[in-house]
């Protein structure tokens, strides 16, 4: 994490009140309001997604006044939480939503369970109602500490506005160290609007949170020695090395092993998509060397990544002969799903450093791991399976055609956020990611309408920056009023609708699994036998909708406009731009490891199933 | 499956019972008995936990338990080198036939009399749970007409203490 990510432990206090130079603390009398609206001012929390009622009115009415943070007004709770995990994610800093009680809250149930899976650092502010009326089922009364408890790190709930600035130093510290994660602070209306002496930087008091950073020199040690003895590594990268920031650390390490590397959907851009020695995505929809790399290897070295069931398929049949080295911030995530050999718990980026210098010490000695013969069979993988598609037949377009050019036509920073279905793995994989934080999705919740929130959140993070939304037409029409948003705070952001008029992965798993009986899939039209009238409508007009909420919106069906229709796409950076791209309904994501089968049966299109000349290998 | 006996110490605050609890139920770990009370420091409550899982689920329990920030220490007692205790109060059938042999297994189990009315016997006994079952077993026959039982506590033997260094923790913070 950052500096500014860490902001509790550094607080700074502000020149304004201070009188002397050597004053330690800056104290001031204020509402309980004014000590929340200071203290984020203090943690530089400098954009707060959010939407005020009842509860956190009072909270609003200090908010106007800071020239420090920005309130950024949403049309959605839900559009505010994952507004504040796409900042956090591009950002690198913490997130901030803010909502009332009640449904105000319970609004943000969703992007905080989502930012839970993903590891966001996250602060969800809530008003609740007054500590009187706790537990009478009040108006707008919600018990969000008791529902958030499973889905966040830690939550607090305040009643007494002394503690506002403590709770608010810790949110941010806990949200923001060890593995980062959501967190939420349930203020009671009553303490917002009570007298209180806001003091900075605050006592905080957090005596059971001590998470582990240093990584333990033996294992490192033991680490090194089976990397030099095995034949066939491969550095399996998780989320977790974006989150420290060790993608520097990653490239050494990786240059110096000569290992592969695969990149989970949590790390693209953890390791350049370009670099010789990137595999590509493992997982269920992974690339066929990448799968068939864990499956074959001897060793993994897991960074950050924790054996998830999208990533190993059947567990028991999973990487069936590799040792495991498993690094990870988390202790409970080491051994949970896949016992490791060598566990390693520690900040990834100081793990990878460790693991520099261990790797040299044993090239020092002599030991150097000699994986020309993994590299042989790696590349004739490689080459036999490509990560492809077939132009629809009829000359429409492509939805992974449209995908790969939107990629290569982007400035080259350009931040993309995806929703959840076809359009994500599409994304993943015909779109080149060179560098941390240029990839955003909800990997582990598999949230659909994460993408234009995310997108929102992102540029208001990196105004500087090209933010391109890959949604598909159903997740478009779960959070697209957050355009709305985008539209009145100058916040603009590109959306490419791949709309294929239908919930594109259901329908994939439908046409596979299913016998081609589409039950419930179809979006742009009603079912036939209730209004025939309805088929082919596609309602709703996305261009229309998208111009009604202030966006420039275009259509594109024909693949020779394709470009041109980017482009200016592209050119547009004064207002939020849509484009419907209309695209094959048929077009699948492969590969593809069927739910519940092992990653050995990884298929590499409908009926070819990659053959690993496995009688050689073993 | 075995039983584990886990000493959690944590910071007495409102809610940790809750967590602890939804952790155990959300992550499919099964309590036996637990037992919740303040120790000898205000500030820090003392919960323990009887489990029946294998050692690698342990494992997770520790770990996944270590993961709430409320939490302070973790320490499995084990039978060997701790003390564990329940407390049961029971009532049992008793006539004037029946209540001096009730009285005589009372006192084999060093067990109290604590209430006695024409038809009944209340009995109070501490133990560790074997001994407990076996005194039911013993009273079963006689009638049991009402059993309520405390969950299992425990404290390892010797002079060290669990809590000295949390406690140490705790003042740094003050």
């Amino acid at each position: 994490m950052t500096e500014q990510a860490t902001g509790a432990h550094h607080p700074q206090p502000r020149a304004r009140n201070s009188g002397g130079s050597h004053q330690p603390a800056t104290v001031e009398h204020v509402t309980g309001a004014q000590s929340l609206i200071r203290s984020l001012e203090e943690v530089g929390a400098d954009t707060v997604f959010g939407i005020p009622g009842g509860a956190i009115l009072p909270a609003y009415d200090p908010m106007m006044d800071s020239s420090k943070v920005r309130h950024v007004l949403v049309r959605h709770e839900q559009g505010a939480g994952h507004a504040a995990t796409g900042y956090a994610q591009a950002t690198g800093k913490v997130g901030v939503c803010m909502a009332t009680s009640g449904p105000g809250a319970t609004n943000l149930v969703t992007p905080i369970a989502d930012a839970h899976m993903d590891s966001v650092p996250l602060v969800a502010i809530t008003g609740q109602v007054a500590s009187k009326s706790i537990g009478t089922d009040a108006f707008q009364e919600a018990d969000i500490c008791g529902i958030t408890m499973p889905i966040t790190k830690h939550n607090w709930l305040v009643t007494d506005p002394a503690d506002i600035p403590k709770t608010i130093a810790e949110a941010f510290h806990v949200a923001s160290t060890g593995r980062p994660g959501p967190v939420l602070v349930d203020i009671a209306k009553d303490a917002l609007q009570a007298q209180t002496t806001f003091v900075w930087p605050p006592h905080t008091e957090l005596p059971g949170y001590r998470p582990v950073t240093k990584p333990h020199a033996k294992q490192i040690r033991e680490a090194a020695r089976l990397i030099a003895e095995s034949k066939r590594p491969v550095l399996y990268v998780g989320g977790g090395v974006l989150k420290a920031g060790a993608t520097a650390e990653l490239k050494v390490l990786a240059e110096l092993t000569g290992a592969p590397v695969t990149t989970t959907l949590m790390a693209l851009g953890a390791f350049p998509d370009s670099h010789p020695q990137h595999l590509g995505m493992p997982g269920m929809h992974g690339a066929v060397t990448a799968v068939a790399a864990l499956q074959k290897a001897d060793l993994l070295i897991t960074l950050g990544a924790r054996f998830d069931d999208r990533v190993t398929g059947k567990l028991d049949s999973f990487a069936p002969y590799a040792k495991v080295v498993h690094a990870d911030i988390d202790p409970a995530e080491i051994g949970k799903n896949r016992v490791a050999d060598v566990p390693i718990v520690g900040d990834a980026r100081e793990v990878i450093a460790d693991l520099i210098v261990a790797v040299q010490a044993e090239h020092e000695a002599g030991h150097k791991g000699d994986y020309s013969a993994w590299w042989k069979d790696l590349n004739r993988w490689r080459e036999t399976y490509p990560l492809g598609y077939d132009l629809p037949e009829d000359g429409s377009l492509s939805p992974q055609q449209v995908i790969e050019r939107i990629g290569k036509l982007a400035p080259a920073d350009t931040i993309f956020a995806a929703g959840v279905g076809q359009h994500q793995m599409w994304a993943a994989h015909f779109i080149d990611y060179e560098q941390p934080a240029t990839w955003l999705n909800s990997g582990g919740a598999g949230t659909m309408g994460y993408a234009v929130p995310a997108a929102m959140g992102a540029k208001a993070g990196q105004p500087d920056r090209t933010v391109w939304a890959i949604d598909g037409d159903g997740c478009f029409q779960m959070t697209n009023q957050e355009l709305v948003t985008c539209a009145l705070n100058n916040i603009p952001i590109k959306v490419a609708i791949i709309n294929n008029g239908a919930l594109g992965m259901v329908r994939q798993w439908q046409t596979l699994f299913y016998n081609q009986r589409y039950s419930n899939t179809v979006l742009h039209s009603g079912p036939e036998d209730i209004n025939p009238e309805a088929r082919g409508t596609r309602v709703p007009d996305f261009v229309k909708l998208s111009e009604a909420m202030g966006c420039v919106a275009m259509r594109c069906e024909d693949p020779a406009e394709l470009d041109a229709v980017i482009a200016k796409a592209n050119a547009i950076n004064d207002r939020p731009v849509v484009v419907d791209f209309i695209v094959h309904e048929d077009a699948q994501v492969w590969p593809m490891v069927a739910a519940g089968t092992s990653n050995d049966e990884v298929m590499a299109a409908r009926g070819v199933r990659p053959d690993f000349g496995d009688g050689e290998d073993d | 499956m075995s039983k584990h006996t886990l000493s959690v110490l944590v910071e007495n605050t409102p809610g940790i019972l809750a967590r602890i609890a939804a952790l155990f139920s959300r992550r499919g770990f099964n309590i036996d008995s637990l037992a919740v009370g303040v120790t000898e420091h205000p500030d820090i409550s003392r919960i323990t936990i009887v489990v029946s899982v294998e050692s690698l689920p342990l494992e997770q329990v520790t770990k996944q338990l270590n993961k709430l920030v409320n939490v302070l220490k973790i320490v499995e007692l084990e039978p060997g080198s701790a003390i564990q205790r329940e407390l049961v109060l029971v009532k049992v059938r008793a006539d004037n036939e029946t209540r001096s042999q009730i009285v005589e297994i009372v006192q084999l189990f060093r067990a109290k009399t604590v209430d006695v009315s024409p038809d009944a016997v209340t009995i109070e006994a501490t133990g560790s749970s074997d001994k407990l079952e076996a005194m039911l077993r013993m009273l079963e026959p006689f009638g049991i007409k009402e059993l309520v039982q405390s969950g299992t506590i425990a404290i390892g033997r010797g002079a060290r203490s669990i809590t000295d260094r949390s406690l140490r923790a705790l003042d740094r913070t003050a």
